[in-house]
Protein backbone atom coordinates (compact mmCIF):
# COMPACT_ATOMS: atom_id res chain seq x y z
CA UNK A 1 0.00 0.00 0.00
CA UNK A 2 1.12 3.41 0.08
CA UNK A 3 3.79 5.73 -2.53
CA UNK A 4 4.78 2.75 -5.74
CA UNK A 5 8.01 3.56 -6.76
CA UNK A 6 9.25 2.57 -10.53
CA UNK A 7 13.00 2.23 -10.40
CA UNK A 8 14.05 4.82 -7.54
CA UNK A 9 12.88 8.18 -6.85
CA UNK A 10 14.30 10.98 -8.94
CA UNK A 11 15.78 13.61 -6.89
CA UNK A 12 17.28 16.87 -7.97
CA UNK A 13 19.77 19.12 -5.66
CA UNK A 14 18.09 22.78 -5.07
CA UNK A 15 20.74 24.46 -3.29
CA UNK A 16 24.41 23.32 -2.77
CA UNK A 17 26.81 23.94 0.06
CA UNK A 18 27.85 27.43 -1.25
CA UNK A 19 24.19 28.36 -2.18
CA UNK A 20 23.31 27.34 1.28
CA UNK A 21 25.76 29.88 2.80
CA UNK A 22 24.97 32.44 0.44
CA UNK A 23 21.40 32.38 1.41
CA UNK A 24 21.99 32.72 5.04
CA UNK A 25 24.33 35.82 4.58
CA UNK A 26 21.40 37.59 2.02
CA UNK A 27 18.80 36.62 4.34
CA UNK A 28 21.31 38.65 7.24
CA UNK A 29 21.59 41.50 4.98
CA UNK A 30 18.00 42.25 4.07
CA UNK A 31 17.47 41.79 8.10
CA UNK A 32 19.82 44.95 8.59
CA UNK A 33 18.51 46.94 6.11
CA UNK A 34 14.80 46.07 7.14
CA UNK A 35 15.49 47.39 10.40
CA UNK A 36 18.34 49.11 10.57
CA UNK A 37 17.85 49.74 14.80
CA UNK A 38 19.37 46.41 15.81
CA UNK A 39 19.23 46.75 19.32
CA UNK A 40 15.48 45.58 19.48
CA UNK A 41 16.57 42.52 16.96
CA UNK A 42 15.76 38.90 18.50
CA UNK A 43 15.79 35.79 16.24
CA UNK A 44 14.47 32.74 16.87
CA UNK A 45 14.76 29.06 15.19
CA UNK A 46 12.00 26.49 14.82
CA UNK A 47 12.94 23.39 15.52
CA UNK A 48 14.15 21.02 14.37
CA UNK A 49 16.54 22.79 11.53
CA UNK A 50 14.95 26.78 11.75
CA UNK A 51 17.20 26.44 15.10
CA UNK A 52 19.91 25.95 13.03
CA UNK A 53 19.59 28.59 10.37
CA UNK A 54 18.56 31.36 13.28
CA UNK A 55 22.37 30.39 14.76
CA UNK A 56 23.77 30.92 11.47
CA UNK A 57 21.70 33.98 10.89
CA UNK A 58 22.72 35.32 14.53
CA UNK A 59 26.50 34.40 13.53
CA UNK A 60 26.35 36.18 9.96
CA UNK A 61 25.32 39.49 12.14
CA UNK A 62 27.55 39.20 14.77
CA UNK A 63 30.62 39.07 11.63
CA UNK A 64 28.94 41.45 9.35
CA UNK A 65 27.75 43.79 11.90
CA UNK A 66 29.55 43.31 15.29
CA UNK A 67 25.84 42.63 17.02
CA UNK A 68 24.88 39.61 19.06
CA UNK A 69 21.21 39.38 18.95
CA UNK A 70 19.19 37.14 21.48
CA UNK A 71 18.67 34.05 20.21
CA UNK A 72 15.63 31.48 21.18
CA UNK A 73 14.37 28.28 19.99
CA UNK A 74 11.13 27.27 19.85
CA UNK A 75 9.55 23.49 19.25
CA UNK A 76 6.12 24.10 18.30
CA UNK A 77 4.66 20.54 18.71
CA UNK A 78 2.18 21.23 21.01
CA UNK A 79 0.80 24.16 19.06
CA UNK A 80 0.04 21.70 15.86
CA UNK A 81 -3.98 22.08 14.63
CA UNK A 82 -3.53 18.47 14.04
CA UNK A 83 -2.59 16.48 17.32
CA UNK A 84 -5.72 15.02 17.75
CA UNK A 85 -6.32 13.41 14.14
CA UNK A 86 -2.69 12.47 12.98
CA UNK A 87 -2.74 8.99 15.44
CA UNK A 88 0.15 9.56 17.33
CA UNK A 89 2.41 11.46 19.69
CA UNK A 90 4.70 13.74 18.17
CA UNK A 91 7.92 14.39 20.28
CA UNK A 92 7.86 17.27 22.00
CA UNK A 93 11.12 19.05 22.70
CA UNK A 94 12.20 22.02 25.04
CA UNK A 95 11.97 25.49 23.87
CA UNK A 96 14.30 27.46 24.56
CA UNK A 97 13.14 31.00 24.66
CA UNK A 98 15.27 33.18 27.85
CA UNK A 99 14.82 36.66 26.89
CA UNK A 100 11.56 38.70 26.81
CA UNK A 101 10.36 39.29 23.79
CA UNK A 102 8.05 41.73 24.76
CA UNK A 103 9.00 45.01 22.44
CA UNK A 104 11.19 42.90 20.21
CA UNK A 105 11.28 42.79 16.28
CA UNK A 106 11.43 39.31 16.51
CA UNK A 107 12.20 37.18 13.11
CA UNK A 108 11.09 33.80 13.28
CA UNK A 109 13.17 31.27 11.21
CA UNK A 110 12.33 28.00 9.66
CA UNK A 111 14.13 25.68 6.59
CA UNK A 112 10.97 25.05 4.30
CA UNK A 113 7.77 27.05 4.22
CA UNK A 114 4.72 24.99 2.99
CA UNK A 115 1.24 24.96 3.77
CA UNK A 116 1.90 27.38 6.69
CA UNK A 117 0.73 25.52 9.33
CA UNK A 118 3.70 25.12 11.31
CA UNK A 119 4.05 29.38 11.28
CA UNK A 120 0.42 29.45 12.78
CA UNK A 121 1.36 27.20 15.49
CA UNK A 122 4.78 29.24 15.77
CA UNK A 123 3.00 32.78 15.83
CA UNK A 124 0.61 31.09 18.71
CA UNK A 125 3.87 29.55 20.74
CA UNK A 126 5.62 33.06 20.03
CA UNK A 127 2.75 35.12 21.83
CA UNK A 128 2.60 32.64 25.18
CA UNK A 129 6.20 34.35 25.70
CA UNK A 130 5.00 38.04 25.27
CA UNK A 131 4.12 41.03 22.77
CA UNK A 132 6.65 41.47 20.26
CA UNK A 133 7.06 44.73 18.66
CA UNK A 134 6.43 42.92 15.60
CA UNK A 135 7.22 39.22 14.32
CA UNK A 136 8.99 38.69 10.73
CA UNK A 137 9.50 35.39 8.85
CA UNK A 138 12.83 34.05 7.20
CA UNK A 139 12.50 30.98 5.68
CA UNK A 140 15.63 29.32 3.61
CA UNK A 141 13.25 27.24 0.70
CA UNK A 142 9.89 28.72 -0.06
CA UNK A 143 7.97 26.13 -2.07
CA UNK A 144 4.69 26.95 -2.47
CA UNK A 145 0.87 25.28 -1.42
CA UNK A 146 0.27 27.94 1.19
CA UNK A 147 -2.75 26.71 2.97
CA UNK A 148 -3.26 29.80 5.43
CA UNK A 149 -2.79 33.37 4.57
CA UNK A 150 0.92 33.44 5.24
CA UNK A 151 4.02 34.91 3.49
CA UNK A 152 7.63 35.04 4.34
CA UNK A 153 9.64 38.60 4.65
CA UNK A 154 13.01 36.99 3.63
CA UNK A 155 13.54 33.82 1.40
CA UNK A 156 16.45 31.52 0.66
CA UNK A 157 15.39 30.23 -2.55
CA UNK A 158 11.36 29.89 -4.50
CA UNK A 159 11.12 26.61 -5.41
CA UNK A 160 8.28 25.49 -7.54
CA UNK A 161 7.25 21.97 -6.19
CA UNK A 162 4.12 18.90 -6.23
CA UNK A 163 2.17 19.17 -3.27
CA UNK A 164 3.17 15.36 -3.09
CA UNK A 165 6.99 16.77 -3.69
CA UNK A 166 9.31 16.36 -0.51
CA UNK A 167 11.83 19.62 0.25
CA UNK A 168 14.57 17.84 2.37
CA UNK A 169 16.83 20.33 4.17
CA UNK A 170 20.07 19.11 5.46
CA UNK A 171 22.34 21.04 7.74
CA UNK A 172 26.09 20.55 8.60
CA UNK A 173 24.96 20.58 12.17
CA UNK A 174 22.51 17.74 12.20
CA UNK A 175 22.94 15.75 9.08
CA UNK A 176 26.59 16.20 8.34
CA UNK A 177 26.54 18.03 5.11
CA UNK A 178 24.65 21.36 3.48
CA UNK A 179 22.45 20.36 0.90
CA UNK A 180 18.36 20.78 0.39
CA UNK A 181 17.16 18.83 -2.13
CA UNK A 182 14.03 17.38 -3.91
CA UNK A 183 12.57 14.37 -3.81
CA UNK A 184 9.39 13.47 -6.19
CA UNK A 185 7.00 11.27 -5.45
CA UNK A 186 4.58 9.84 -7.61
CA UNK A 187 1.21 10.55 -7.54
CA UNK A 188 -0.37 7.73 -5.71
CA UNK A 189 -3.39 6.12 -8.05
CA UNK A 190 -6.05 4.35 -5.84
CA UNK B 1 2.30 8.46 8.66
CA UNK B 2 5.90 8.80 6.40
CA UNK B 3 9.27 7.50 7.45
CA UNK B 4 9.96 10.93 8.65
CA UNK B 5 7.17 11.24 10.69
CA UNK B 6 7.41 7.43 12.19
CA UNK B 7 11.12 8.54 13.44
CA UNK B 8 9.44 11.83 15.20
CA UNK B 9 7.03 10.11 17.07
CA UNK B 10 7.61 8.42 20.57
CA UNK B 11 7.64 5.21 21.40
CA UNK B 12 4.24 5.30 22.86
CA UNK B 13 1.01 3.15 22.05
CA UNK B 14 -0.59 2.81 25.49
CA UNK B 15 -4.17 3.70 25.34
CA UNK B 16 -3.95 4.09 29.62
CA UNK B 17 -1.54 4.28 32.54
CA UNK B 18 -2.58 1.75 35.21
CA UNK B 19 0.48 0.43 36.25
CA UNK B 20 4.37 0.93 35.47
CA UNK B 21 5.75 -2.89 35.71
CA UNK B 22 5.46 -3.85 32.59
CA UNK B 23 6.57 -1.10 30.98
CA UNK B 24 10.20 -0.98 28.68
CA UNK B 25 12.78 1.22 29.42
CA UNK B 26 11.80 3.46 26.20
CA UNK B 27 8.40 4.22 27.45
CA UNK B 28 9.75 5.36 30.76
CA UNK B 29 12.02 7.28 28.68
CA UNK B 30 9.44 9.07 26.35
CA UNK B 31 7.57 10.55 29.75
CA UNK B 32 10.84 11.42 31.41
CA UNK B 33 11.77 13.45 27.77
CA UNK B 34 8.61 14.85 27.39
CA UNK B 35 8.44 16.05 30.93
CA UNK B 36 11.30 18.07 30.56
CA UNK B 37 9.63 20.20 27.52
CA UNK B 38 6.78 20.84 29.85
CA UNK B 39 9.09 21.98 32.66
CA UNK B 40 10.08 24.72 30.38
CA UNK B 41 5.88 25.58 29.75
CA UNK B 42 5.57 26.18 33.58
CA UNK B 43 8.35 28.62 33.30
CA UNK B 44 6.62 31.27 30.87
CA UNK B 45 4.71 34.03 31.40
CA UNK B 46 1.85 32.19 29.70
CA UNK B 47 1.98 29.19 31.31
CA UNK B 48 -0.55 27.34 29.01
CA UNK B 49 -0.24 25.68 25.94
CA UNK B 50 -3.04 24.58 23.62
CA UNK B 51 -2.80 20.12 22.70
CA UNK B 52 -5.83 19.45 25.16
CA UNK B 53 -8.39 22.15 23.67
CA UNK B 54 -11.74 20.47 23.49
CA UNK B 55 -10.68 17.68 25.77
CA UNK B 56 -12.55 16.75 28.73
CA UNK B 57 -10.59 15.43 31.83
CA UNK B 58 -12.28 13.96 34.45
CA UNK B 59 -10.59 13.56 38.43
CA UNK B 60 -12.47 10.78 39.65
CA UNK B 61 -11.16 10.84 43.43
CA UNK B 62 -12.90 8.01 45.58
CA UNK B 63 -10.24 8.22 48.13
CA UNK B 64 -9.14 11.78 49.83
CA UNK B 65 -6.65 13.32 47.89
CA UNK B 66 -5.91 17.13 47.62
CA UNK B 67 -1.79 17.38 46.34
CA UNK B 68 -2.65 14.62 43.59
CA UNK B 69 -5.90 16.19 42.64
CA UNK B 70 -4.47 19.80 42.50
CA UNK B 71 -1.66 18.07 40.36
CA UNK B 72 -3.58 16.96 37.97
CA UNK B 73 -6.17 19.50 37.68
CA UNK B 74 -2.86 22.36 36.93
CA UNK B 75 -1.39 19.58 34.85
CA UNK B 76 -4.72 19.06 32.72
CA UNK B 77 -5.54 23.18 32.89
CA UNK B 78 -1.72 23.68 31.63
CA UNK B 79 -2.64 21.73 28.57
CA UNK B 80 -5.90 23.63 28.11
CA UNK B 81 -8.34 20.71 28.84
CA UNK B 82 -11.48 21.16 30.47
CA UNK B 83 -11.50 19.47 33.89
CA UNK B 84 -14.23 18.19 36.45
CA UNK B 85 -13.59 16.61 39.68
CA UNK B 86 -15.70 13.83 40.89
CA UNK B 87 -15.44 13.32 45.19
CA UNK B 88 -16.13 10.64 47.16
CA UNK B 89 -17.42 12.70 50.06
CA UNK B 90 -20.59 14.55 49.14
CA UNK B 91 -21.03 12.44 45.90
CA UNK B 92 -23.41 9.36 44.70
CA UNK B 93 -20.03 6.92 46.09
CA UNK B 94 -21.10 8.30 49.62
CA UNK B 95 -24.35 7.54 48.91
CA UNK B 96 -23.70 3.67 48.18
CA UNK B 97 -23.26 3.80 44.27
CA UNK B 98 -21.30 0.84 42.53
CA UNK B 99 -17.83 1.46 41.08
CA UNK B 100 -20.19 0.19 37.48
CA UNK B 101 -22.93 2.95 38.37
CA UNK B 102 -20.22 5.52 38.14
CA UNK B 103 -17.84 4.36 35.16
CA UNK B 104 -21.40 4.52 33.21
CA UNK B 105 -21.79 8.04 34.72
CA UNK B 106 -18.62 8.98 33.48
CA UNK B 107 -19.04 7.36 30.29
CA UNK B 108 -22.36 9.78 29.71
CA UNK B 109 -20.52 12.45 30.75
CA UNK B 110 -17.96 12.25 27.68
CA UNK B 111 -14.45 12.73 29.48
CA UNK B 112 -11.40 11.81 27.00
CA UNK B 113 -9.30 11.32 29.68
CA UNK B 114 -10.38 10.09 33.64
CA UNK B 115 -7.89 9.97 36.42
CA UNK B 116 -8.83 8.27 39.37
CA UNK B 117 -7.84 7.83 42.65
CA UNK B 118 -9.51 4.54 44.67
CA UNK B 119 -9.32 2.57 48.03
CA UNK B 120 -9.45 -0.93 45.80
CA UNK B 121 -6.58 -2.20 44.01
CA UNK B 122 -6.92 -2.78 40.47
CA UNK B 123 -10.44 -0.06 40.45
CA UNK B 124 -8.74 1.75 37.46
CA UNK B 125 -8.44 -2.11 35.44
CA UNK B 126 -12.06 -2.39 36.08
CA UNK B 127 -12.72 1.45 34.67
CA UNK B 128 -10.66 1.10 31.92
CA UNK B 129 -12.27 -2.53 30.91
CA UNK B 130 -15.15 -0.55 30.75
CA UNK B 131 -14.97 2.98 29.61
CA UNK B 132 -14.19 4.58 26.17
CA UNK B 133 -11.77 7.11 27.95
CA UNK B 134 -8.25 7.17 28.84
CA UNK B 135 -7.28 5.74 32.41
CA UNK B 136 -4.57 7.48 34.47
CA UNK B 137 -4.41 5.71 37.82
CA UNK B 138 -3.71 8.35 40.50
CA UNK B 139 -3.62 5.53 42.87
CA UNK B 140 -5.23 2.11 43.81
CA UNK B 141 -5.15 0.89 47.33
CA UNK B 142 -1.81 -0.96 48.38
CA UNK B 143 -1.41 -1.35 44.20
CA UNK B 144 0.04 1.59 42.50
CA UNK B 145 1.07 5.25 42.02
CA UNK B 146 2.37 5.01 39.02
CA UNK B 147 2.58 9.17 38.14
CA UNK B 148 4.32 9.74 41.56
CA UNK B 149 7.37 7.10 40.19
CA UNK B 150 7.42 8.52 37.00
CA UNK B 151 7.73 11.87 39.09
CA UNK B 152 10.47 10.79 41.89
CA UNK B 153 12.45 9.44 38.89
CA UNK B 154 12.33 12.65 36.63
CA UNK B 155 13.43 14.50 40.34
CA UNK B 156 16.10 11.85 40.84
CA UNK B 157 17.26 12.26 37.38
CA UNK B 158 17.27 15.94 37.49
CA UNK B 159 19.13 15.58 40.64
CA UNK B 160 21.94 12.75 40.17
CA UNK B 161 21.93 12.63 36.41
CA UNK B 162 21.85 8.98 34.80
CA UNK B 163 20.51 6.49 37.55
CA UNK B 164 22.35 3.33 35.83
CA UNK B 165 24.34 1.93 39.24
CA UNK B 166 22.99 4.27 41.38
CA UNK B 167 21.85 3.19 45.17
CA UNK B 168 18.41 4.48 46.28
CA UNK B 169 17.35 3.72 49.52
CA UNK B 170 13.30 3.61 50.63
CA UNK B 171 12.38 3.56 54.46
CA UNK B 172 9.33 2.87 55.46
CA UNK B 173 6.15 1.02 55.30
CA UNK B 174 6.56 -1.01 52.22
CA UNK B 175 3.90 -3.33 52.74
CA UNK B 176 0.75 -0.71 52.24
CA UNK B 177 2.57 1.53 50.39
CA UNK B 178 2.06 1.88 46.12
CA UNK B 179 4.05 4.83 45.94
CA UNK B 180 7.39 1.83 47.27
CA UNK B 181 5.81 -0.57 44.38
CA UNK B 182 5.87 2.61 41.84
CA UNK B 183 9.27 3.97 42.33
CA UNK B 184 10.83 0.67 42.57
CA UNK B 185 8.90 -0.50 38.81
CA UNK B 186 10.14 2.75 36.99
CA UNK B 187 13.43 3.21 38.87
CA UNK B 188 14.84 -0.01 38.14
CA UNK B 189 14.61 -0.13 34.49
CA UNK B 190 16.46 3.47 34.56
CA UNK B 191 19.60 1.35 36.11
CA UNK B 192 18.90 1.99 39.65
CA UNK B 193 19.55 -0.45 42.17
CA UNK B 194 16.87 -0.37 45.51
CA UNK B 195 17.30 -0.72 49.15
CA UNK B 196 14.24 -1.29 51.26
CA UNK B 197 14.80 -0.98 55.35
CA UNK B 198 11.77 -0.02 57.57
CA UNK B 199 10.41 -2.51 60.49
CA UNK B 200 9.71 -6.39 59.33
CA UNK B 201 6.69 -6.30 60.10
CA UNK B 202 5.78 -3.57 57.19
CA UNK B 203 7.43 -5.77 54.71
CA UNK B 204 5.76 -8.12 52.39
CA UNK B 205 6.74 -11.11 53.39
CA UNK B 206 8.07 -12.70 50.72
CA UNK B 207 10.49 -10.13 50.28
CA UNK B 208 11.07 -10.49 54.87
CA UNK B 209 12.04 -13.62 53.28
CA UNK B 210 14.62 -12.79 50.50
CA UNK B 211 12.65 -13.10 47.52
CA UNK B 212 13.02 -10.00 46.34
CA UNK B 213 12.17 -8.45 42.90
CA UNK B 214 15.67 -8.02 40.63
CA UNK B 215 18.07 -5.29 41.88
CA UNK B 216 16.10 -4.69 45.15
CA UNK B 217 17.43 -5.73 48.37
CA UNK B 218 16.17 -5.66 52.03
CA UNK B 219 18.26 -4.24 54.54
CA UNK B 220 16.46 -3.87 58.20
CA UNK B 221 19.04 -2.12 59.93
CA UNK B 222 18.31 2.08 58.22
CA UNK B 223 21.74 2.87 59.23
CA UNK B 224 23.50 0.42 57.00
CA UNK B 225 21.27 1.13 54.20
CA UNK B 226 22.11 4.60 54.03
CA UNK B 227 25.74 4.05 53.96
CA UNK B 228 26.97 5.16 50.67
CA UNK B 229 23.64 5.37 49.10
CA UNK B 230 22.87 8.01 46.22
CA UNK B 231 19.65 8.80 47.76
CA UNK B 232 16.27 8.54 49.83
CA UNK B 233 13.06 8.22 49.81
CA UNK B 234 10.77 8.26 52.94
CA UNK B 235 7.83 6.98 53.45
CA UNK B 236 4.57 8.52 54.63
CA UNK B 237 3.58 6.38 58.02
CA UNK B 238 -0.24 6.03 58.43
CA UNK B 239 -0.61 6.54 61.99
CA UNK B 240 -3.66 3.91 62.25
CA UNK B 241 -0.73 1.23 61.59
CA UNK B 242 0.48 1.34 65.15
CA UNK B 243 -3.24 0.61 66.18
CA UNK B 244 -3.27 -2.57 64.06
CA UNK B 245 -0.54 -3.63 66.22
CA UNK B 246 2.39 -3.34 63.27
CA UNK B 247 4.32 -0.73 65.27
CA UNK B 248 5.32 0.00 69.17
CA UNK B 249 5.26 3.39 69.23
CA UNK B 250 5.61 6.10 67.22
CA UNK B 251 8.21 7.58 69.24
CA UNK B 252 10.05 4.02 68.66
CA UNK B 253 9.47 4.30 64.96
CA UNK B 254 11.00 7.71 64.49
CA UNK B 255 14.13 6.75 66.68
CA UNK B 256 14.63 3.77 64.72
CA UNK B 257 13.23 4.49 61.33
CA UNK B 258 13.13 8.12 60.74
CA UNK B 259 15.74 9.94 58.74
CA UNK B 260 17.50 12.63 61.23
CA UNK B 261 20.10 14.93 60.05
CA UNK B 262 23.17 12.72 61.73
CA UNK B 263 21.46 9.27 59.10
CA UNK B 264 21.39 11.32 55.96
CA UNK B 265 24.81 12.00 56.32
CA UNK B 266 25.70 8.62 56.39
CA UNK B 267 25.11 8.87 52.51
CA UNK B 268 27.17 10.19 49.94
CA UNK B 269 27.90 13.81 49.89
CA UNK B 270 24.76 15.60 48.15
CA UNK B 271 22.39 12.84 48.31
CA UNK B 272 18.95 14.12 48.21
CA UNK B 273 16.13 13.00 50.25
CA UNK B 274 12.32 12.64 48.81
CA UNK B 275 9.20 12.10 50.16
CA UNK B 276 5.76 11.65 48.35
CA UNK B 277 4.14 13.69 50.82
CA UNK B 278 1.97 14.97 53.17
CA UNK B 279 5.00 14.26 55.25
CA UNK B 280 4.80 13.46 59.12
CA UNK B 281 7.62 15.61 60.08
CA UNK B 282 9.06 14.47 63.69
CA UNK B 283 8.15 10.92 62.69
CA UNK B 284 9.52 9.50 59.23
CA UNK B 285 11.66 12.27 58.68
CA UNK B 286 13.21 15.53 60.61
CA UNK B 287 11.98 18.50 59.75
CA UNK B 288 15.23 19.83 59.72
CA UNK B 289 16.15 17.17 56.84
CA UNK B 290 12.79 18.07 55.33
CA UNK B 291 13.62 21.41 54.39
CA UNK B 292 17.46 21.27 54.28
CA UNK B 293 19.74 21.38 51.49
CA UNK B 294 19.15 17.46 50.37
CA UNK B 295 15.66 18.20 50.08
CA UNK B 296 13.87 17.51 46.75
CA UNK B 297 10.23 17.71 48.15
CA UNK B 298 9.34 21.11 47.17
CA UNK B 299 10.62 20.27 43.40
CA UNK B 300 9.01 16.83 43.33
CA UNK B 301 5.36 19.03 43.63
CA UNK B 302 6.40 21.09 40.70
CA UNK B 303 8.03 17.99 38.56
CA UNK B 304 4.47 16.35 39.39
CA UNK B 305 2.81 18.83 36.81
CA UNK B 306 4.79 18.42 34.47
CA UNK B 307 4.96 14.49 35.03
CA UNK B 308 0.96 14.84 34.51
CA UNK B 309 1.31 16.97 31.67
CA UNK B 310 3.60 14.37 29.42
CA UNK B 311 1.21 11.63 30.51
CA UNK B 312 -1.98 13.52 29.48
CA UNK B 313 -0.34 14.44 26.33
CA UNK B 314 0.63 11.26 25.01
CA UNK B 315 -2.41 9.62 25.84
CA UNK B 316 -4.72 11.94 23.74
CA UNK B 317 -2.22 11.62 21.34
CA UNK B 318 -2.76 7.76 20.93
CA UNK B 319 -5.59 7.03 19.32
CA UNK B 320 -8.83 5.23 20.90
CA UNK B 321 -9.48 2.91 18.22
CA UNK B 322 -6.69 0.99 16.43
CA UNK B 323 -7.22 0.44 12.77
Amino acid sequence: MGTRSSGGTPRTVLLGADDVRRAVSRIAHEIVERDRDLSALAIVGIRSRGDVLAQRLREALRVHEHVTVPLGALDITLYRDDLTRIGYAPVVHESALDFSVDDKVVVLVDDVLFTGRTIRAALDALVDYGRPRAIRLAVLVDRGHRELPIRADFVGKNVPTRATDDVRVHLVEVDGRDEVELVAREQVIA
Amino acid sequence: MTVLEQAKALRWTRRHVLDTDDWTRDEIEAVLETSGAMVEILKRPVRKAPPLRGKTVILFFAEASTRTRVSFELAAKALSADVTTISASGSSVEKGETLLDTVRTLHALGGDVVVMRHASSGAPYFVAERSDAAVINAGDGWHAHPTQGLLDAYTLRGALGDLQGKRIVIVGDVLHSRVARSDIHTLVPLGARITLSGPPTLMPLAWRRGQLPACVTYEADLDRALEDADGAIALRLQKERQEGGLLPSLREYSRVWGLTEARVRLMRPNAPVMHPGPMNEGVEIDAAVAHGARSLVERQVTNGVAVRMALLYLLVGTPLDEH
